[in-house]
C-alpha cells in the first residue's frame, strides 16, 4: 500500500483504506452467511454452541455484509466521488480518518456483541445502545465530511450522484437517531422508548427506508458516477435523473408498512404503505432506465469489459428486485410471501444482485486509480468473478422463489374439515433441497470475493507504477 | 381547520410542487447547465492524469438526446 503516489489535490488515503475493507469485510460477511446458509442445509454445524447458533450469526452476517461491506462501499465510492466532481479535497482529513477508524471500530464491537447474545432485538438494528450512540457520532462526522466538502466544491453544480449521497448520508442519521431512541437499564441493556404497534412502526419506518436510503439511495449515487464513467459517456439524460431523485425520495419514506401486513398495525396504516411500495416501482424503474440507456451507443463495451458488465448486471437486477418488491407488498400476494423464504431469496436479489454486484464494479473502477495503476492485475479473473457472482445470484433466488411459494402453499393448505395439511415440520423437511442449492450460489458468491482478494492484492502490490505501465504499453 | 384538511391540502401541494418539479427539470431554460453538470465526472480528468483517458478529450461533445 506504500507504493501509492499520493494524489496532489484529492484525499485518497481514506478511500483506499474503505476500498480495502469492503473487501475484507466483503469476505467476512459472506462467509458467515454461507456458514449459517449451511446451518440450515445441516443444523449440525451450529456445533451446539450458543455463540455459533443460527439466531447469532443470523444478525451478524446482516450487519457485516449491509454495514460493514455495503458501508464501507458506500464511504469510499461518496469520498471519491464527491472530491473528483466538486474538485477539491475533502474538507477535514482528521475527521475522515476518524470516520474510517470509528466505523471499523463499530464494527468490531458488533462482530463481538452479536455472538455473545447482546442484542436489542431489532432487525438491522440490532446493536446495543452504546455502539448506537458512536454510530450517531461517526455519521453525523460523515454528514460533515461530505457536506463540508460539497460546500466548498470548486463547481457550480452539485452533481446529481452527490445529491443521492447526501439524502443518504442526512436521512440514515436521522432514521438511526430516531430509531435507537432508548432508556437504557445498563450497560448492555434498554428498553427502546416507543411500544407496542408504535415501536412495530417506528422499527420498519427504518427499515425498510435502511433499505430505501442505505441500500438504494448511496448505491444510486455509484451509479450515477461509475456506470457514465466506465461507460465513458455522460449519464442517459440528466433531466430524469432530478426527477428520480425527488420522486424516490419523496415515495419511499412512505412504504416501511408493508413488512407489518396483517399484524396489530393499523388496517388504513398496512393499505397506506401497499399503495405506496407500488407507486415506488416507476422511481425505481425511472432510475434503473437511465443507467441503462446511458450504455446506448456503447453496448459493444460490454463485450469486452466485465467491470461495466458487474455495473449493467447490476441495474438488472435492480430492475428486477424492485419490481419484486412492491408486488410482494400487494396484501394478497403477501399473504402467501410473507415470513417464508420468499423474503431472503427478494433481499438477495436486492442485496447480492444489486448492491454486492454495483459495489464490486465500483472498487474495480477505482483501485488501480487509487493507486497509481494502470489497470487492474487480471481482467480475466474479473471477468470470472462477474460470472460466479451472477450464475450464484441466480442458484440463490431460484431456490428461495421455489422453497417459498412451496412453504407458503403448505402452511396455507387446509383439509376438508379445517384442519392443517401440513404440520411446520413438514414445510423445513421439503426446504431441504433449495437450502443446499442456496447454500451453493453462497459458496460461489464467496469464491468470486476471494479471486476479488487476490486480485485486488496483486493490482496493490504490483511494482509497476502508472508511468512505466504507460510506457509499456 | 380540521387536522384532515389540513392533510389534502398538504397532499395537492406536495403535488403541485412535484409537478413544478418536473416542469423545472425538462424547461429548455436548464439544458445547457444540465448538459454541463452532466459531464463533471469526466471535467477533471484533464489535470487529474486519469491512467485510464485516452478517449476523454473528445468527451465533452459526446450527448445523449
Amino acid at each position: 500500500m506504500s507504493t501509492a503516489i499520493e494524489h496532489s489535490t484529492y484525499n485518497y488515503k481514506v478511500v483506499r483504506q474503505f476500498a480495502i475493507m469492503t473487501v475484507v469485510w466483503g469476505i467476512v460477511g459472506m462467509l458467515v452467511g454461507v456458514w449459517i446458509a449451511a446451518q440450515l442445509a445441516w443444523p449440525l454445524l451450529n456445533f451446539d454452541l450458543p455463540w455459533t447458533s443460527f439466531g447469532r450469526l443470523r444478525p451478524l452476517h446482516t450487519n457485516a455484509v449491509i454495514f460493514a461491506f455495503g458501508g464501507s462501499a458506500l464511504f469510499a465510492t461518496s469520498y471519491y466521488v464527491v472530491q473528483r466532481t466538486c474538485q477539491v479535497r475533502l474538507i477535514s482529513d482528521k475527521l475522515a480518518a476518524f470516520t474510517f477508524w470509528g466505523w471499523q471500530l463499530v464494527i468490531l464491537l458488533a462482530a463481538i456483541t452479536l455472538p455473545l447474545g447482546l442484542t436489542q432485538g431489532k432487525e438491522y438494528a440490532e446493536l446495543i445502545w452504546p455502539i448506537d450512540a458512536l454510530i450517531a457520532v461517526v455519521w453525523v462526522s460523515y454528514a460533515a465530511v461530505f457536506i463540508g466538502t460539497i460546500y466548498k466544491r470548486k463547481t457550480s453544480h452539485i452533481y446529481v450522484a452527490n445529491w443521492f449521497f447526501a439524502a443518504f448520508i442526512l436521512t440514515v442519521a436521522v432514521l438511526h437517531i430516531v430509531n435507537s431512541m432508548q432508556l437504557p437499564t445498563s450497560l448492555t441493556h434498554s428498553y427502546s422508548i416507543y411500544a407496542g404497534a408504535t415501536d412495530a412502526m417506528v422499527q420498519w419506518w427504518y427499515g425498510h427506508n435502511a433499505v430505501g436510503f442505505f441500500l438504494t439511495a448511496g448505491f444510486l449515487g455509484m451509479m450515477y458516477y461509475f456506470v457514465p464513467k466506465q461507460a465513458e459517456r455522460p449519464v442517459y439524460s440528466y433531466r430524469l435523473s432530478i426527477v428520480h431523485f425527488w420522486a424516490l425520495i419523496c415515495v419511499y419514506m412512505w412504504a416501511g408498512p408493508h413488512h407489518l401486513h396483517y399484524t396489530a398495525l393499523p388496517d388504513w396504516a398496512q393499505s397506506v404503505g401497499m399503495v405506496m411500495s407500488l407507486i415506488l416501482l416507476a422511481p425505481s424503474w425511472g432510475g434503473m432506465i437511465n443507467g441503462m440507456m446511458t450504455l446506448s451507443g456503447a453496448w459493444h463495451k460490454l463485450r469486452t469489459d466485465p467491470i461495466l458488465r458487474f455495473l449493467v448486471v447490476s441495474l438488472s437486477f435492480y430492475g428486477m428486485s424492485t419490481f419484486e418488491g412492491p408486488m410482494m407488498s400487494i396484501k394478497t400476494v403477501n399473504a402467501l410471501s410473507h415470513y417464508t423464504d420468499w423474503t431472503v431469496g427478494h433481499v438477495h436479489a436486492g442485496a447480492l444482485g444489486w448492491v454486492a454486484m454495483i459495489s464490486i464494479g465500483s472498487v474495480y473502477h477505482m483501485i488501480p486509480r487509487l493507486f497509481g495503476k494502470k489497470d487492474m492485475h487480471s481482467v480475466d479473473l474479473i471477468n470470472v468473478h462477474f460470472w460466479l457472482s451472477t450464475v450464484g445470484t441466480v442458484l440463490y433466488i431460484t431456490s428461495m422463489w421455489v422453497n417459498g411459494i412451496m412453504q407458503g402453499l403448505m402452511w396455507r393448505a387446509v383439509n376438508a374439515d379445517g384442519t392443517l395439511m401440513y404440520t411446520f415440520i413438514e414445510s423445513v423437511e421439503a426446504s431441504h433441497p433449495g437450502f443446499i442449492v442456496r447454500w451453493l450460489g453462497g459458496v460461489l458468491w464467496l469464491t468470486g470475493m476471494l479471486i476479488m482478494a487476490y486480485n485486488v492484492y496483486m493490482t496493490v502490490s504490483s511494482k509497476a507504477s502508472e508511468k512505466a505501465a504507460a510506457q509499456t504499453a | 381547520m380540521d387536522i384532515n384538511v389540513f392533510r389534502g391540502l398538504m397532499s395537492v401541494v406536495l403535488l403541485f410542487a412535484f409537478l413544478g418539479i418536473i416542469a423545472w427539470a425538462y424547461s429548455k431554460k436548464q439544458k445547457k447547465s444540465f448538459d454541463e453538470a452532466a459531464n463533471l465526472p469526466f471535467a477533471d480528468e484533464a489535470e487529474n492524469d486519469d491512467p485510464n483517458q485516452d478517449a476523454s478529450s473528445s468527451l465533452e461533445n459526446k450527448k445523449h438526446d
